[in-house]
């Protein structure tokens, strides 16, 4: 079974239709890539996943869940997890209270016992700060550990974004251009911790990316989208010599 | 140089840094409890005063500092909590349960209140709850049978374990009462801190969709933390009750909302120290400003004149000069200074220096 399904699913923004009956599966296990010029709809098919916004019709479904019955916070605890395009960390915090705050998921103490910090609020803690600490040595984030996200270079605030997704212990990974604005060793480096996400940890990852040198090298399918809607679906070479899409970036570019 | 090793979680989840910084808190504690053997009646009173107004401090900086909700409403939530203290102690409860009870009554009155503001952001916040703590003055005039009206209040001697105590006749035993709170309630705080609620709340603060997106549920969250910032206002505000002796529907005004938050702007939002030190700026001033006033009555051989609202005046000068040059407050600056003793001789001045902050959009894009 399909892990994500979205299936006709349309949303509009007044009168501009963002997403336009658009529908694809991601397979448990691969790492699906989205494309298309600016404005195609691909970070809005995240925040329709995110539960953001509400589509006009269609569904989308984790598995047998369906997702529009859940409202966004909960979807965390399905096991969705997320960066966005334009950095969105907690700037006044530490990189390490960033991700402890993606095992809030796993928060079963009470605002009580939090307050006396009692036995079982140090244990919990104690367990979230090995899985946090176990993805700061995979991400090589020790030197940055202690500080405020607001005195971090871009790019490692980008690695800090995927590290605080991790820490939710996702099914699945949503990449929002995650190597936009990175350097070359910065995106060969992201690369490899993409195939590492897949491969050791077991997480499928979907992802947003304008750079086709990264989309063909990690990706197993494309999506190509323009306007809202599929140009064409299938490996990133099938992709990237399909008629349609070459027409849509010559004809954005001129 | 100071150097902080790492050798196990134990040391992050903590309070303290090492022993050298506990030891520190240590002293200020034995300090603090040892005050009343040190300073007279009059300088024991101001410092309880400043105790008091930090609980308040660390009531509001729980949702503004920490969960990025500005109240300028939290005056009416001391009036809710100084009258609903007195009003159970007539009614005969003991202060050991009146009192808790009454940070429980604002607390849940705060939430009730909230609920309907839950939707508002920054500037709509704050003036809605500015709204509510002018109505405040007349629900109280309003409620007379309940809160005795204009003609106000009297707050009896209150009995802790036999020993009676009274901000006039036992100025130790109210200090030592005080301090108790300050204490419980900077705990409490701390353990917040550390736990996953407070986390949450810096969450909200500096992020809602993301917070969303790590599975915050953003309106219960703002519930709790209107129910903790309340409750602990509660609490400050049923200490400053007993510490006036007498209270009205005026004591707890619009400019005490105003005051409040200026004086965790000034202190440093987002941090614990930043109530005391806010509260030792509010509590200081007045006197500072009337032997100063004295100094330069004296200098230009005058008498001494009242020069009306020279103390809101002068308090809102500093809070311009912090917000213009040090917009972490106090607790900032001494951040600064602290840290440039222990790395010395290593400190760059541009350490603390932000990076340029990245565009963010509304639009999620
Ligand atoms: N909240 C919103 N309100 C109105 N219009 C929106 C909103 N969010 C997105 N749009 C519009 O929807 C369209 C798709 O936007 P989207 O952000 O999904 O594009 P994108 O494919 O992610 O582009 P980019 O590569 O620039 O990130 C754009 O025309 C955008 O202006
Ligand atoms: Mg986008």
């Amino acid at each position: 079974m399909s892990l994500l399904t979205l299936d006709n699913v349309t949303l509009r923004f007044g009168g501009l239709t963002a997403v336009d009956a658009l529908s694809f599966s991601v397979e448990p296990g691969e790492v699906f890539a989205i494309v298309g010029p600016n404005g195609a709809g691909k970070s809005t098919v995240f925040n329709l996943i995110s539960r953001f916004y509400d589509p006009a019709s269609g569904s989308i479904r984790l598995e047998n869940d369906d997702l529009l019955a859940h409202e966004s916070s909960d979807i965390a605890n399905l096991g969705i997890a997320r960066t966005f395009q334009n950095i969105e960390l907690f700037e006044h915090a530490t990189v390490l209270q960033n991700l402890l705050v993606g095992r809030h998921r796993h928060r079963r103490s009470t605002m009580l016992s939090e307050l006396f910090f009692l036995p079982s609020v140090r244990r919990a803690e104690i367990e979230n700060r090995e899985k946090v600490e176990e993805i700061i040595d995979f991400l090589d984030l020790q030197p940055h550990r202690d500080k405020m996200i607001a005195g971090l270079p871009y790019g490692v605030r980008k690695v800090v974004e995927v590290a605080r997704a991790l820490a939710t212990g996702p099914r699945l990974l949503l990449l929002d251009e995650p190597a936009s604005g990175l350097s070359v060793e910065e995106t060969s480096d992201m690369r490899w911790w993409i195939e590492d996400i897949r491969r050791q940890m077991g997480i499928t990852v979907l992802m947003v990316e304008h750079d086709m040198g990264l989309v063909s090298g990690v990706s197993d399918r494309v999506l190509a989208m323009a306007d809202g809607a599929r140009l064409a679906l299938g490996t990133p070479e099938e992709v990237q010599s399909h008629p349609a899409v070459i027409e849509a970036y010559l004809g954005r570019a001129s | 140089m100071r150097i902080v090793f790492k050798t196990s979680y134990l040391q992050d989840i903590r309070p303290w840094k090492d022993g050298y910084q506990l030891s520190l808190y240590l002293i200020l504690l034995a300090c603090a409890l040892a005050a009343p053997l040190l300073l007279d009646d009059f300088y024991l009173g101001e410092l309880t005063n400043v105790l008091i107004w930090a609980i308040a401090g660390m009531g509001l900086m729980v949702l503004t500092g920490h969960t990025g909700q500005a109240s300028l409403g939290h005056a009416a939530f001391l009036a809710i909590g100084c009258y609903a203290n007195i009003i159970l102690l007539e009614q005969g409860l003991p202060f050991l349960l009146a009192f808790p009870l009454a940070g429980l009554i604002t607390g849940v009155l705060g939430v009730i209140i909230a609920i309907p503001a839950l939707r508002m952001h920054g500037i709509y916040l704050a003036i809605a709850t500015l709204a509510l703590s002018v109505l405040m003055d007349d629900i109280i005039v309003l409620s007379e049978p309940l809160t005795g009206g204009v003609a106000g209040k009297f707050a009896p001697p209150v009995r802790v374990f036999g020993i009676e105590i009274d901000r006039w006749g036992t100025p130790r035993a109210f200090y030592w009462l005080v301090l108790a709170v300050v204490v419980i309630v900077t705990l409490g705080y701390i353990n917040l801190l550390r736990a996953p609620l407070g986390r949450s709340f810096i969450a909200v603060r500096d992020s809602e969709v993301s917070a969303q997106a790590m599975g915050v549920h953003i309106a219960r969250t703002k519930v709790m933390s209107f129910f903790l910032s309340c409750a602990v206002t509660g609490l400050a505000g049923a200490l400053m009750g007993l510490f006036a002796g007498a209270f009205n529907n005026e004591t707890f005004s619009v400019v005490i909302s105003i005051l409040l938050l200026m004086m965790i702007v000034i202190g440093g939002l987002g941090s614990i120290h930043g109530a005391f030190f806010g509260a030792i700026v509010i509590g200081f001033l007045p006197q500072f400003l009337s032997i100063s006033k004295e100094w330069v009555g004296a200098l230009i051989g005058g008498n001494t004149v009242a020069i009306p609202g020279l103390e809101t005046g002068v308090f809102g000068l500093i809070l311009i000069f912090f917000v213009l040059f040090e917009p972490m407050g106090i607790y900032g600056r001494w951040l600064k200074i602290r840290t440039w003793f222990e790395l010395f001789p290593f400190y760059r001045r541009d350490m603390f220096k932000r990076q340029k902050s990245y565009l963010k959009t509304e639009r999620l894009r």
